[in-house]
């Protein structure tokens, strides 16, 4: 990966929110009992919040008159710069909790570095999204704890979820030393947090073997495509279309 | 009606029995003395808050109507928002409304389970949280042990 400029680091959050979102909203009416639909659609507008406030001020980067609608609406797969993780489909609820455990461990620190860093607009969004981050963590650890140490079946299926999405962690930490907080340095706090829930689920951590990668390039999985299909057939039959 | 008075007065949509004052997420209230022109600022509980575009148009609706039709509503947020700033008489109404109001926040990081809330409804400690999530995005929801009642609990952020 080459060096990227504020906007595209600042992009690249932003898409990963907004895939995420868009994922997690899948699960409405559709979630296995009615307090994890209404779980999983709060997980998703928190992540659809960071989006817009990541997505307005990397329009703001940019400079090219771009607002959150336009980067959302009208950008074609290859000029997403989202990790391959989000974009994944939801599979079973293990494999949706598998994802959200890995992103909620990785959004936390990254978010809490933010507040820190010398860009004051990144702080200021890194401040509030950390909070909301520290939930979606401690729901995945629940759900991945429950299954993991649940019944035979549950035991199977977890594991094999962590198996399937553990691939694409690699992908996050990619060091990109010029970024406002360099992601490969939230590696050691990632595996820690992770490691303690696996441990406590009962399961065990795959090895790190292949490591797809490309989604901070445009690089995609044929899976997203047809997500930005369906999350922006509306807005581009109707242009500046209002509520 | 002066401009601080007339925001203040202004109630969440989503939890009506707080104004914005109570909850919080007013934040300032300035008013140019040549101009008249009124800079109302906000900050969201949540990122994702539906609730911003109604809270933005009712501090316009208020403050047009107590004479000040020049207003500008700015969103912040840093510092984040916290329940620590919902005012006593802010938590008082809550209970009442029969939503279990905030504890003091806790250090940052994972969020302890441990905690007892007690049940708005007939004060026991007896609860159990059913999830970390609720009807809104400020809202967990608990069930009361001994009344049996279920009811939304603001979680401490």
């Amino acid at each position: 990966m080459s060096e990227r400029t504020p906007f595209e680091f600042t992009l690249s959050l932003g898409d990963d929110a907004l895939i995420a979102a868009q994922r997690l909203a899948e699960w409405t009416t559709r979630a296995p009992e009615m307090e994890e639909d209404i779980a999983l659609a709060n997980i998703a507008l928190d992540q659809l919040g960071a989006a817009r406030l990541l997505l307005t001020y990397a329009g703001e980067l940019e400079g090219a008159g771009r607002d959150e609608d336009a980067l959302a609406y009208l950008r074609d797969d290859r000029q997403f710069r989202n990790c391959l993780l989000v974009e994944l489909p939801n599979g079973d609820f293990a494999v949706t909790m598998a994802k959200l455990l890995f992103l909620s461990a990785y959004q936390l620190p990254l978010y809490t570095a933010l507040a820190e860093c010398a860009d004051e607009r990144l702080a200021a969004i890194g401040s509030k999204t950390r909070k909301e981050s520290a939930y979606h963590l401690d729901h995945a650890s629940l759900w991945v704890k429950r299954l993991g140490d649940g019944t035979e079946e549950s035991h199977r299926r977890m594991q094999a979820a962590v198996d399937q999405v553990w691939p694409y962690v690699a992908e996050l930490f990619a060091a990109d030393p010029g970024a406002p907080v360099d992601p490969a340095t939230l590696r050691a706090e990632f595996d820690a947090t992770v490691a303690a829930v696996l441990t406590e689920a009962t399961l065990t951590r795959p090895e790190t073997g292949w490591a797809p990668a490309g989604g901070r390039d445009g690089v995609h999985t044929e899976h997203l495509s047809y997500l930005l299909a369906e999350m922006q057939v509306l807005h581009r039959a109707h242009p500046g279309a209002q509520w | 009606m002066n401009p601080r008075e007339a925001a203040a007065a202004v109630v969440d949509p989503e939890i009506r029995v707080l104004t914005i004052d109570e909850l919080g997420i007013l934040r300032s209230v300035d008013e140019d003395p040549a101009t008249g022109r009124v800079v109302v600022t906000i900050t969201p509980t949540y990122t994702g808050c539906p609730a911003m575009d109604v809270i933005r148009a009712d501090i316009r609706r208020a403050l047009t109507a107590a004479g000040h039709p020049d207003v500008e509503v700015r969103t912040v947020h840093a510092p984040a928002w916290s329940t620590d700033w919902i005012s006593e008489s802010g938590r008082a109404k809550l209970a009442a409304a029969g939503i279990a109001p905030p504890q003091p926040v806790r250090p940052a990081g994972v969020v302890p389970l441990t905690l007892s809330v007690r049940c708005p409804r007939c004060g026991s400690p007896e609860t159990e949280q059913l999830s970390h999530f609720g009807s809104t995005a400020c809202k967990a929801l608990w069930r009361c042990r001994s009344c049996s009642e279920p009811f939304d609990h603001l979680k401490a952020l």
